[in-house]
């Protein structure tokens, strides 16, 4: 009954509702206070509201996570006290957060140093707006959804220059002028090898490319474009950790040099929305790198459970593990120096990925796939 | 396009500058073009407290310079002190003392070991480092009952003899250590991002290393076998095997590279003292000087005094401590205090050599090569 090919998570909910014959007495009730519209608007913000709440939890989920990944291979127990095997701790961290003071320095740009985390936070969650989570778990199925995402992850670099400009402290200057020049260096790359993959889907819609992955190679490995372009998996990789800021690509922050780069000026809420934008931010590239290469929400299916379920599943599954790939690499390497990076950018990945887009243009000339 | 350079001000309260250290950088965006090192936050006037002591009463503040390693201190200034005074010291004494400074050597080794890997970058190694030197610390707790500041090693011998246990204990640790000290270099050697980072980096040629009076590991990896363990042997080290280890390229790596075979070194030092031990005391039989206006003998010591008072004089006596050359000057003018003491440590000397290894280079330049030099700010102030 759920199975309307090209659904949205709109159109989901309007078929939830209409099978427990619910939609038609709300449509009436509407109808005959003549705010049809309204309807629409109520069941896009619930949508909205799931989506909040569901990055919300996992960013708390992924705080734990990386604690107890990193205390993993430290030989150590990471938090424990606070609640089951310390997996309250996030929710201390909040309320501890939000008791602190809100220290706006003296000769920082009030309202540009209070808008920063705010712009951060909201590209972050932007970019989960076409990311689908499984059979017909998408916002909006955007035709030009890779496009939209890569332009989407543009902007925080921006609101990091904003952030590091406005505190009007050093470190932080030069944090933010690394972000935009790690960034500028990271995108090309991160686009040309998702540009491969948009050559063998002929799509931009992240529905397409997904969909383009079901079935199997030479009857055995899945289609995956991780087993058809194996390199451009890496070089998305590489970049995406680049885009995310982390170790070893972590010079927005790098504690070390710069204290705390762009956000060592903030405090409280507003540094929470710095972590928050981080973590989702994390989830968000992950789900993008298992969408791209991973075949995203495919995998077998299982009897008579819904489908949508079991593909949230797997969706689950496999970006968990390259983000648990993601903590792992931070707590193994050192990081790499900042000319270093820009060096292996356009010295080395942009020729690859060039090379890359070649390789795919090839196989879709040769009809491989 | 006019640009402007940028006079960055880095410390005293930085993550990286393992204390209170601050650096004066002019900056080039992220090259640095100037570096002034700028010190003294950390000056506690320990020299002029030495001559408001007795001589015995000073023994625990020589811990509070190098805490990482404070056995090296305590003996620096113990050797100056029996020199001065012409005390002798029992064989088991020197035994156990060379055993504590290379177990602390080791000890200090593997702080240096994590907070480099963490200027670098890598949260990992010193979480690898603190457990290894936890069990170093349990032996020294063992001995004297403290894990940093132990006020162990005294005139005339250590405060107590060897505890029941200890020596199968050691023998423990220095089987797990040598598994250890191979999987660092396994774990951190091969990495290209580390290698990266460490090779040509804060290049200092031998010749200005000497000119600088730069010592120990940091002066080996300019490729000088400048040890004092070697050149002006004291306590049993004539005696003992070992390797002066260096390595003649004078970058970070080599740095690095110069204190993990040292570790190597340390370990092979402490088997064979474990393995001969000789009987006897741990302190000198002998009585010396007791001062007449108390004459109350010692009783952890029961016939070592705790007032004494060597012929006016003056000796200088210096050690090869984990971090180099540490010396104390000491000045007797015949009464129960010293007259003066001067202290020479090796962090301080070390460390004003850093600006002309790293200018022209970034900040994660400094981070890395002022890791290698591996200063404690306690031994640079003073």
């Amino acid at each position: 009954m759920w199975t309307g090919d090209g659904m949205n998570a709109y159109e989901l909910i309007v078929s939830i509702l209409y099978s427990i014959d619910v939609y038609d007495l709300l449509l009436d009730a509407f109808r005959s206070a003549g705010m049809e519209y309204a309807l629409r608007v109520i069941i896009v913000l619930v949508e909205l509201a799931v989506l909040f709440g569901f990055v919300l939890i996992t960013v708390m989920f992924l705080t734990w996570m990386e604690r107890k990944v990193v205390a993993m291979v430290q030989s150590r127990y990471g938090p424990m006290v606070t609640g089951p095997r310390g997996l309250l701790q996030p929710v201390m961290d909040g309320i501890k957060l939000i008791g602190k003071e809100d220290i706006i320095p003296a000769g920082a740009d009030r309202w540009i140093f209070t808008l920063a985390p705010f712009v951060v936070f909201v590209a972050a969650l932007l970019v989960f707006i076409p990311l689908p989570f499984g059979y017909s778990l998408i916002i909006s199925d955007l035709k030009v959804g890779l496009l939209y995402i890569i332009a989407i992850s543009a902007v925080s670099p921006v609101a990091i220059l904003l952030a590091g400009w406005a505190s009007n402290n050093k470190y932080s200057l030069m944090g933010a002028m690394r972000a935009v020049a790690q960034d500028i260096s990271y995108t090309i790359p991160l686009a040309l090898a998702a540009i491969a993959v948009v050559v063998f889907t002929g799509s931009l819609s992240t529905v397409d490319i997904v969909n383009a992955q079901s079935g199997t190679l030479f009857g055995i490995i899945p289609k995956w474009f991780i087993f058809i372009t194996p390199l451009g998996f890496i070089l998305f990789l590489i970049a995406s950790i680049a885009e995310m800021g982390r170790i070893p690509f972590d010079f927005q922050e790098s504690e070390q040099e710069l204290v705390a780069g762009f956000f060592t000026e903030y405090s409280g809420m507003k540094f929470a929305m710095f972590f928050l934008a981080e973590y989702a931010h994390l989830f968000a590239v992950s789900g993008i790198v298992v969408t791209l290469f991973f075949g995203g929400w495919t995998g077998p299916v299982l009897g008579n459970i819904p489908v949508q379920i079991t593909s949230l599943i797997y969706f689950l599954i496999k970006t968990y593990a390259v983000i648990f790939f993601a903590m792992w690499l931070r707590d193994t390497v050192p990081r790499v120096r900042i000319d270093q990076l820009l060096n292996l950018g356009w010295k080395i990945m942009v020729p690859l990925a060039l090379l890359n887009l070649l390789f795919a243009g090839f196989v879709v000339t040769a009809g491989v796939i | 396009m006019e640009t402007e350079q940028l006079l960055l001000n880095m410390g005293p309260v930085h993550p990286s500058t393992h204390g209170v250290l601050r650096f004066k950088l002019r900056m080039d965006g992220e090259i640095i073009r100037d570096c002034q090192v700028v010190m003294g936050y950390l000056h506690r006037g320990t020299e002029k407290l030495g001559e408001m002591k007795t001589y015995l009463q000073f023994v625990p503040y020589t811990d509070r310079l190098d805490y990482i390693a404070a056995m090296p201190n305590n003996y620096a200034y113990v050797k100056a002190v029996e020199e001065l005074a012409g005390i002798e010291v029992p064989e088991r004494a020197e035994f156990i003392r060379v055993l504590c400074m290379e177990l602390n050597r080791v000890v200090n080794h593997l702080v240096f070991l994590g907070s480099l890997l963490l200027d670098l970058g890598a949260s990992t190694p010193i979480m690898y480092g603190f457990r290894e030197r936890e069990k170093a610390l349990q032996l020294f707790e063992m001995l004297c009952g403290a894990r940093m500041t132990f006020n162990y090693i005294k005139p005339g011998g250590v405060r107590e003899d060897l505890p029941e246990g200890f020596i199968p204990k050691l023998n423990e640790f220095m089987k797990d250590m040598e598994k250890r000290v191979d999987d660092y270099e396994q774990l951190i050697n091969g990495n290209e991002i580390f290698l990266l980072r460490m090779k040509n980096i804060g290049v200092i040629s031998a010749e200005e290393a000497v000119n600088y009076g730069m010592t120990g590991p940091s002066l080996r990896g300019s490729g000088v076998k400048y040890d004092i363990r070697r050149l002006e042997p004291y306590s049993i080290y004539p005696d003992l095997d070992f390797k002066v280890c260096s390595y003649p390229e004078g970058d970070s790596y080599a740095r690095y590279m110069v204190r993990i075979d040292e570790m190597r070194e340390s370990l092979h030092i402490l088997r064979q003292v474990a393995d001969n031990m000789p009987p006897g005391k741990a302190a000198t039989t002998q009585r010396y000087g007791i001062a007449p206006e108390t004459g109350i003998p010692s009783s952890v010591m029961s016939y070592f005094p705790r007032i004494f008072t060597p012929p006016p004089g003056e000796v200088y006596s210096r050690i090869e401590a984990p971090k180099g050359e540490l010396g104390f000057y000491v000045v007797s003018d015949g009464t129960t205090k010293p007259y003066r003491i001067k202290i020479r440590s090796p962090s301080f000397c070390n460390l004003v050599a850093i600006p002309s290894m790293i200018v022209g280079l970034k900040i994660p330049d400094l981070i890395a090569a002022f890791g290698t030099i591996d200063v404690v700010l306690g031994d640079v102030d003073r």
